[in-house]
């Protein structure tokens, strides 16, 4: 191969492993402050499903992506808030009520895709967006300067978040919620108002990464997140609950599918070992991760309702 | 009421017939209770008679089944703290309210709105937390984080919080049972700076002596019943812990004095090094030995390696070096577990951490250690009606206050829950135990009590080790004690032989005399 093939197959490659990465990043990033809250939420995937569902849906029928993008920022709310409602206000366990709502979100996207769509066709793609001319650069320019806008914002949501946890008067807030709810309490914090917003903040964060993940393929199908919201989960245990850990996170297993994906159409790995190289990115992440995770601890009051006086 | 305030300041505070239940309680039952402007108005009372209740009502954590509560006169309904702090109530509970992950700062400016809308201004809360803190003599850094302070410090940032907040009523729930005596004596000296604003305070705590110099007035509650409201002139500790249970209880008598008993020593430790949480060693070479029949205690200010030599002896922490043998069994590389097989009893310090399950009922804690043991359990299931007769009666053994074997052990009061554990720990029959802080926060005729049961299990030939920071406590248990200063056993002193006064210069470090006798006579 020339060393001009390779060049250019190494920067398509990362520039899609950060197309990949965004979807992940951005639900993750939704579950960080949920947890950082107190709430563990289970449901990501089922919320990420139906919300790619819904996004499909309104473009598939207006062809306005805009529009589309609200339905499916409006389904992850939704579904926020009947998780808040479960965690919070029934104090339900939060690994079963969170699991309820995957397959409450999983049974509702297959029924409406079946009675609504049924044989689904693509829809126009969001197009590239050039940043100045910061495109231009070589090579790197493509990497990282020519992605759809979602692109921007998922990445662009980790310095914002971290200045939300770490410099806002409602970032500390969230945090005492998630390590001490009765001492936020007695400094008289509404610890289920808190806990509410952040999960219905982190909810839409993951109807985000739903539509984003549809916007990356152009089509929906049948469990098309193939359980990305259960990774995004892991990779906020993995991340230690910070926005850039998760960040880095997230990229390995992007970048890492990404590789796998382009090896396979340039025969690199054979047809038969396809389904085995499609579980490599979870393998890898989880084994990087792992080297470098466990040092951390959780927030002390995660997946612990909190009722005042008990 | 008997009882006047100082001077005839108005009434502030007024709960009249405030009553509540929980499952199986009357927690309060009808108490009248008041405070004036500028006035300490001490809750006294036994274990569970309800006076965090009672507080817990006026600060919004819980609703009175039936009474109002009056603030200037006015009727109020508490119903949430949010509230409360409104209305400049200001609550110092009885468990730390921090969150440790945050700085001094960030906790005491939390849930308050900030100068810069929804951004943190840590510059001005730190500078308003100087000010405050050079005002009052208390010395926080607004940027530590919490999670690296010591006791005494985190109570320090509470009192901040409740000045930053300008609480004009402040409650203090058993402000004094982590600290201690110099730690003590700096409290006591912010309240009277306080007191002498305008401020008014309750102030709870199972300590005679401290209740008797600090309060204006004393208000002693019964099994949830207010009994009478007395002048800290008019009574003595006797006469109050009276009042308390409601029957003479006399004094405390100290444990015999006969020679040190020459048993076998069970408990041996040699050269123990242990590493402390922050990385630094903070046990640096201890050498002790218990023998049966004997009590050993281990005074200290805390923070100078007690607590990591107890974890380390229960095999909680792996020491960095030295050995620790109990009846001749080699500890080393045991767990927990292991180190109970080996005939080790333990009772911690922090309870409701390592002591129980606080979700878990009174039967399933006093069950964590028996449930393998044969009697209770039949090819890996438990057997229900042997295990209710033997916690039935481990319960009545030790006096264990709790409504039903049932009952979920985090709703007992802290003396209950410090009995339970005894109860527990004394079945397996050790040869050592080991008990931290026995009765903090313990009230005086439950002290007895649990005092009573020490000593008697060192009569039985055990060997008892007690670390404590309680300098009574050691003096009235101990046959011998050991202070503890900086990760060394720094001197001896019999404890029939030693004061209060002596020990307590040895604690802090400047007389580290090499024997009991010495100290003693050092004392004014
Ligand atoms: N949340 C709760 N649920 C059920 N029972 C409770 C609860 N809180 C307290 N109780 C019970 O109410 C009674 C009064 O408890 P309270 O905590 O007010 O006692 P206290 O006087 O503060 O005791 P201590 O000196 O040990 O702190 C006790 O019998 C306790 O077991
Ligand atoms: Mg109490």
């Amino acid at each position: 191969m020339s060393h001009f093939f390779t060049y250019a197959i190494l920067t398509a490659t990362i520039a899609s492993g950060i197309q990949y990465t965004a979807p992940f990043l951005l639900a993750a990033l939704g579950e960080t402050l949920g947890q950082r809250s107190g709430v563990l939420n289970l449901g990501v995937d089922g919320i990420m499903l139906l919300g790619a569902f819904s996004t499909y849906y309104v473009a598939y029928r207006t062809g306005d992506l805009g529009l589309a993008l609200v339905a499916g920022l409006a389904t992850g709310a939704v579904l926020g808030l009947l998780t808040a409602f479960m965690s919070v206000t029934l104090n339900a366990e939060q690994g079963i009520s969170g699991i309820g709502v995957y397959i409450l979100a999983l049974g509702l996207t297959d029924l409406l895709f079946v009675k609504l769509v049924g044989t689904p066709t693509p829809i126009k793609p969001l197009m590239g967006l050039d940043i100045g001319l910061l495109d231009r650069i070589p090579a790197v320019g493509r990497m990282f300067f020519h992605q759809n806008a979602l692109i921007y914002v998922a990445f662009l949501l980790v310095p914002v978040l971290g200045f939300v946890l770490y410099r806002t008067t409602y970032g500390t807030k969230v945090l005492a919620c998630g390590e001490n709810p009765a001492a936020a309490d007695s400094l008289g914090i509404n610890v289920h108002r808190i806990r509410y917003s952040a999960v219905i903040a982190g909810s839409t964060m993951a109807g985000l990464a739903g539509a984003t993940l549809l916007i990356n393929y152009g089509i929906f199908q049948e469990n098309l997140t193939q359980s990305a919201g259960f990774i995004a989960v892991a990779l906020v245990y993995f991340g230690a609950w910070k926005p850039g850990g998760v960040m880095a996170g997230s990229l390995l297993y992007g970048i890492v599918t990404a590789v796998i994906f382009q090896w396979k159409s340039l025969g690199i790995i054979p047809v038969s070992d396809a389904d085995l190289a499609a579980t490599a990115p979870a393998v890898i992440t989880v084994l990087a991760l792992l080297s470098v995770g466990r040092r951390f601890r959780q927030p002390s009051a995660l997946a612990k309702p909190y009722v005042r006086g008990a | 009421m008997v009882a006047k305030g100082p001077g005839d300041a108005p009434v502030v505070l007024e709960m009249q017939g405030i009553t509540k239940r929980f499952p199986g309680v009357l927690a309060n039952d009808h108490v009248d209770f008041d405070v004036r402007s500028g006035e300490v108005h001490t809750l006294f009372g036994e274990n569970g008679a309800g006076k965090s209740t009672l507080m817990s009502i006026l600060y919004g954590l819980h609703r009175a089944d039936e009474g109002v509560t009056l603030l200037d006169g006015e009727p109020v309904t508490i119903g949430s703290p949010a509230e409360a702090i409104r209305l400049g109530i200001g609550m110092i509970h009885q468990h730390f309210m921090l969150v440790p992950t945050l700085t001094v700062a960030e906790n005491v400016s939390l849930g308050l709105a900030s100068t810069r809308g929804p951004l943190k201004d840590t510059r001005r809360v730190s500078q308003r937390i100087e000010e405050l803190s050079s005002a009052y003599g208390i010395r926080v850094n607004p940027a530590a984080a919490v999670w690296q302070l010591s006791v005494g410090e985190r109570q320090r940032v509470e009192i901040i919080k409740a000045l930053y907040r300008e609480a004009r009523l402040l409650i203090l729930d058993e402000p004094t049972a982590v600290l201690t005596p110099g730690e003590v004596d700096d409290l006591f000296r912010v309240l009277a700076q306080m007191r002498s604003d305008g401020r008014s305070m309750v102030f709870i705590s199972h300590k005679l002596r401290e209740v008797l110099a600090l309060s204006d007035r004393i208000t002693v509650l019964r099994a949830g019943r207010n009994v009478g409201t007395v002048l800290p002139a008019e009574v003595s500790e006797e006469r109050l812990a009276e009042l308390m249970v409601g029957r003479h209880i006399g004094a405390e008598r100290p444990s015999p004095q006969g020679p040190s008993p020459a048993g076998e020593a069970l408990l041996r430790v040699r050269d123990l090094v242990v590493r402390g949480d922050r990385g630094a060693d903070t046990v640096t070479g201890v050498s002790l030995d218990v023998r049966a029949g004997e009590i050993v205690g281990i005074a200290g200010v805390s923070g100078n390696g007690q607590r990591e030599l107890a974890e380390a002896i229960a095999c909680l922490r792996s020491p960095s070096r030295g050995t620790i043998r109990v009846g001749g069994v080699d500890l080393a590389g045991r767990n927990a577990a292991g180190a109970r097989r080996a005939g080790l009893g333990f009772v911690p310090e922090e309870r409701m951490r390592d002591g129980v399950i606080g979700d878990f009922s009174v039967s399933e804690n006093l069950m964590l250690v028996d449930a393998a043991k044969a009697a209770f359990s039949r090819w890996g299931f438990l057997r229900g009606r042997s295990i209710r007769s033997y916690c039935a009666e481990r319960v009545s053994t030790f006096d264990v206050r709790t409504p039903g074997l049932e009952t979920p052990t985090r709703n007992l009061s802290g003396g209950n829950i410090q009995k339970l554990i005894l109860a527990r720990e004394l079945s397996g029959n050790p040869k050592v135990l080991l008990v931290a802080q026995p009765t903090r926060g313990i009230d005086v005729a439950a002290t007895r009590y649990i005092h009573e049961r020490l000593r008697e299990q060192a009569r039985k030939g055990i060997a008892v080790l007690v670390v404590s920071e309680d300098l009574d406590e050691v003096i009235n248990l101990a046959d011998r004690i050991l202070v503890m200063y900086e990760g060394r056993i720094i001197g001896e002193a019999g404890a029939r032989t030693t004061t209060r006064e002596a020990l307590g210069l040895m604690l802090a470090g400047v007389a580290a005399a090499p024997a009991g006798a010495a100290a003693g006579s050092s004392a004014g």
